[in-house]
Formats: structure tokens, sequence, C-alpha cells
């Protein structure tokens, strides 16, 4: 294993069975919010890389499609500008070991 | 869906969930169970450790056909610099010895079907692939629940079981947001390995398991641990910090496993495994004193949608069902009287005081506040120890009276003796 290159992210999310709805459970409410905020927390700390700084349209990007519904980013949001409720019914990430 | 009442609705087949439909279904209450994942498991995620008793409580003899993994006889904990670790444990081949074994490790999914198909067959109506998004009242008192798509379903009282991200303790203006100081994120994969390697790497026989928690330098100095359970052929691997943790110092989840995958201590007993699945939690650590009203009108509330976390004993899902089952007990006795006012379901909170539910909330209250003010210690207690083991054994030609002093002086100097003092006395009155 120590030999072995670390697993990214996106081989982590690769593992794993979604059926992904065609509307975003997550918005980010104030795009102006974002601009203010300097360690932007939810880039680093979504365990699944939902959000990302666009430098060229200064906001936050959401793949809400990588989302594995922990719901941390509600909490980790120093601005609480995160809107994030459960997918509808059915949808979102489906564990099979959990 | 909409014509349909039943006596009760509980939301979330999770521990809590199944554990009060089971019961009310027992008492011949008409019950529905909705799930928002496709079937009951899939948005769950545990260690995962199960504790017999009180899921005893709710099946008897649950062992005959309950998807076990290993019984648990050995259980370690390793405290972590970046290159060494004290290993501390207790094995006894007498938790195995036993029927059912103290506790064991699971695949939650594969115990989720396997307990909310209890319910079913108990007469539970389990609806899975629907999201709960608001309650229905009349007269300020909960009747109902309204999901995504638009649809109710009524019922003399609803008992949310909606995990940690619980929306209806939130729509019943039970409670406000979470604080980052009161969730812990924890991220875990599912690494496969044969049963063989596992049982050799681990010294196990047969079909028993062990559990290891481990803390120190892992953490990168925040509020968490790491933990590493045997399944029969596979691993399960992962860490936890605080959520306010995470926001302070810009540390990646996922990174911070990789780094554990990789640890010296670690990664011989993970060597050639396979990853099976990733996943990520949040675990409601803030412990009594963030806990909600846990009733109200109508509603009442368990498990990790209320808090209830043991952190230090590593309990949860036995404090949810035990929780499930007396909300559930509360429901049927207010179905007699015919009366679901806050009044009468205040009977949930006096049986959970009068069980360890509650005695254990209030006995760890304070533990997280004190770490957290004395945060240092997470660092310098694992260097000193460990520091204090490599000079224990190392030979070097010196007598051993120099070894020890040297111990001494390096803990007064690191942390001094009044330091030391208050670290202990603040253990002390934390854990109670």
């Amino acid at each position: 294993m120590s030999d072995e290159k670390p697993m990214t992210i996106e081989a982590k999310l690769g593992l794993l069975t979604y059926k992904n709805d065609h509307q975003s459970h997550i918005k980010i409410m104030q795009a102006d919010a974002c601009l203010k905020c300097e360690k932007k927390p939810c880039v680093t700390a979504c365990p699944a890389k939902v959000y990302e700084w666009d430098v060229a349209q200064k906001k936050i990007i959401t793949s809400y499609e990588n989302c594995i519904e922990c719901g941390a980013a509600r909490m980790m949001c120093p601005y609480n500008n995160i809107d994030w409720v459960p997918p509808r019914g059915g949808f979102g990430v489906a564990y099979k070991l959990g | 869906m909409a014509d349909d009442k039943f006596d009760s609705i509980v939301v979330g087949a999770g521990p809590a969930g199944v554990a009060a439909a089971i019961t009310m279904a027992r008492a011949g209450l008409n019950v529905a169970l909705l799930e928002r994942g496709e079937y009951a498991g899939a948005k769950n995620v545990q260690g995962a450790v199960l504790y017999s008793k009180m899921l005893a409580d709710v099946i008897p003899e649950f062992w005959k056909d309950c998807p076990l993994q290993r019984a648990i006889t050995d259980e370690r904990i390793f405290i972590m610099t970046d290159k060494s670790a004290i290993q501390v444990g207790y094995k006894s081949i007498e938790y195995a010895e036993t029927t059912p074994a103290n506790s064991y490790t699971i695949i939650r999914v594969e115990f989720d079907k396997w307990f909310s198909k209890k319910a079913e067959d108990l007469g539970v109506t389990l609806v899975t692939g629907v999201t709960v998004r608001d309650l229905i009242r009349e007269n300020g008192v909960i009747v109902g629940v309204k999901t995504s798509e638009g649809d109710e379903l009524r019922a003399d009282v609803v008992i949310a079981c909606d995990g940690v991200n619980s929306i209806l303790a939130q729509k019943a203006g039970l409670h406000r947001e979470w604080k980052a100081t009161e969730v812990a994120l924890g991220v875990k994969e599912v690494l496969a390995l044969p049963r063989e390697k596992i049982e050799d790497r681990f010294c196990l026989e047969g079909d028993q398991g062990s559990t290891t928690e481990m803390l120190g330098d892992i953490t990168k100095g925040m509020l968490g641990y790491a933990f590493m359970y045997t399944n029969k052929d596979s691993i399960a691997l992962g860490i936890g910090c605080a959520v306010d943790d995470f926001q302070r110092t810009n540390i990646k989840p996922y990174e911070l496993l990789e780094e554990l995958k990789r640890h010296p201590m670690i990664r011989k007993y993970i060597a050639g495994a396979q990853p099976l699945e990733y996943s990520a939690h949040l675990i409601p650590e803030g412990g009594y004193k963030s806990m909600p009203p846990l009733f109200t009108d109508g509603m009442l509330i368990a498990g990790d949608a209320a808090q209830m976390i043991n952190p230090t004993h590593r309990e949860g899902s036995n404090l949810a069902m035990a929780a499930g089952q007396m909300a559930a007990e509360t429901v049927i006795e207010a179905k007699k009287q015919g009366v679901y006012s806050a009044a009468v379901l205040s009977a949930y909170k006096k049986k959970l005081e009068v069980s360890f539910v509650l005695k254990d909330m209030k006995d760890h209250k304070d533990i997280e506040d004190e770490v957290r003010k004395r945060r240092e210690m997470l660092t310098i207690y694992p260097q000193l120890i460990n520091r204090a083991a490599h000079e224990h054994f190392r030979v070097d030609g010196e007598p051993k009276r120099v070894h020890q002093k040297r111990i001494m002086k390096m803990f007064l100097k690191e942390r001094g003796l009044l330091n030391m003092a208050l670290d202990a006395w603040a253990m002390r009155q934390a854990i109670g």
C-alpha cells in the first residue's frame, strides 16, 4: 500500500452508485457572501469535492451529483450560505455497505 | 397515499425508526415507516459496531438470522505519533463464548435491510424512496408529513428518526441548525481482504473480531479519532473530526484518510486490500447540552436527530434503538388515552431519564468542552507518552535511573506539574 499512489477523491467517488436528479438539492444562497469568505472551508472540507471556486466567474460551482449526503456543508459555511436539503425521494447516493 | 391515515408515522428506517416501528406494530398499531433511500440503509453509514443488548430487547434471538460479521473479542486503542504507537487493548475469548456476544461488527446496509424486513413482517408499511420535507399541523398540533413530491400522509403521531440532518426537528421548531462544534465529520473506506489474511494480521480465530480506535497525531490536532474494525472479509477504516476543526484547518477529510492508510502502524494491516466503498457521515457529538426538546404536540424525536450519541464510548446506534423503543412505548400508552399532547408524550423523556440513555449522556456532557479548552492535550500527551515508552525500552549503556529522570524531566518541561494536574482534574470531572 505504501508503494502505491494515494487514492484520489475522484477514484473514491468512482466506487459509488448514484441516481442523479436533474435538479440540484444544494443552493448557494448569496453569491456575494463567497467573495468575502477567505478560507472557503466548503472547498476543502467537503468529503466529496462538491464545491469548487471558479476563479473566472468568482463564484462557487456546486457539483451536486457528487454529493454523498453527509450534510456537513450547512455547518461548514461560515456565512450559513449553503442551503442543503436531502435529495428528493430515491435520488442521490445509494450506499451498498454503509 | 393521501387518503391513508396511520396510528403513527415513523420517518427514517435506521436503528431508532425501525425499533420504534417494530415495537408499535407488535402492540397492534398501524404504522407507516418512511425512508428516503431507495432501500433501507441506502443513506446510512456507521463504523460499525452493533451492541447486542439493545437489539435483543427489540428482536429476541436476533443472532439466529441477523447478518453479523464478527463477534468482537479484542478492543484496542492506539495512541499514535507519526512514527510510533502505544498499543493497549483488552482481549477476551469469553466475549465470544456467550450467545449473543457483547458486540459484533456489522455491514450497516445489510443490517438495515434485515432490520426493516423484520418490521415489514410484523405488518409495518415500509415506503422507500420518500423524502419527507415538512410537517402537517392542525391547530398547532402535528398530524402528519409532506413529502418532496407534495404527497401528504396523516397519523395521530409522528416519530422523527430522520438522522443527524433531521429536517423534522427543525420544521417542528424544536431546534435550530447544529453549530459546527456540535457535529463531527467522519470518512471511511471498506477495504476487501481475504478472511485468512484478516485472521492472521489481527490474530483472530474463526468469526472473532477486533476493533481498534486510534488517537494522536493522525488527527493533526483536530478533535477526533480514527477506527479500524474487522469484518469477515473486509476492514472498515475511518477517521472523524469535529466540523469546526475542518473549518479552521482547511484539511481535506479524504486526504486525512489517505494519510491514515499510509501510517506505518496501519499500512501493513490493510496491505493489498481493495477499496470497495468510500463514505462520509456526520456524527452528532454535541452531547447532552445540544439535545433538542424530545417531544412536542404530536411528535417525538429519537436517535441521531436528537443527538443521542456517547462519543467517549463509541456508542450511538444502541442509544437510538433503546430510544426508538421508548418513544414507541410512549405512543402505545398515549393511544390508550387517545391523547398525543406534549404533556402525555413527556413520558418519553422520563423513560429516557431512568434508562442508560440520558444517564450516560448527562455523565459525559462536558467532555468535549473540556478537551476543546485544553486542546493541546490532544497532541502533547500522545507525543509525551510515546517518547516516554521509547526512553523506557531503549538500551544505551546509561543506568535505568537516568532514563527515568529523563522521562520525568520531559513531562515537567513539556507540560508542567500544574498543567498536568489541571488536565487530570478536568478529565476526571468531565468523565464523572
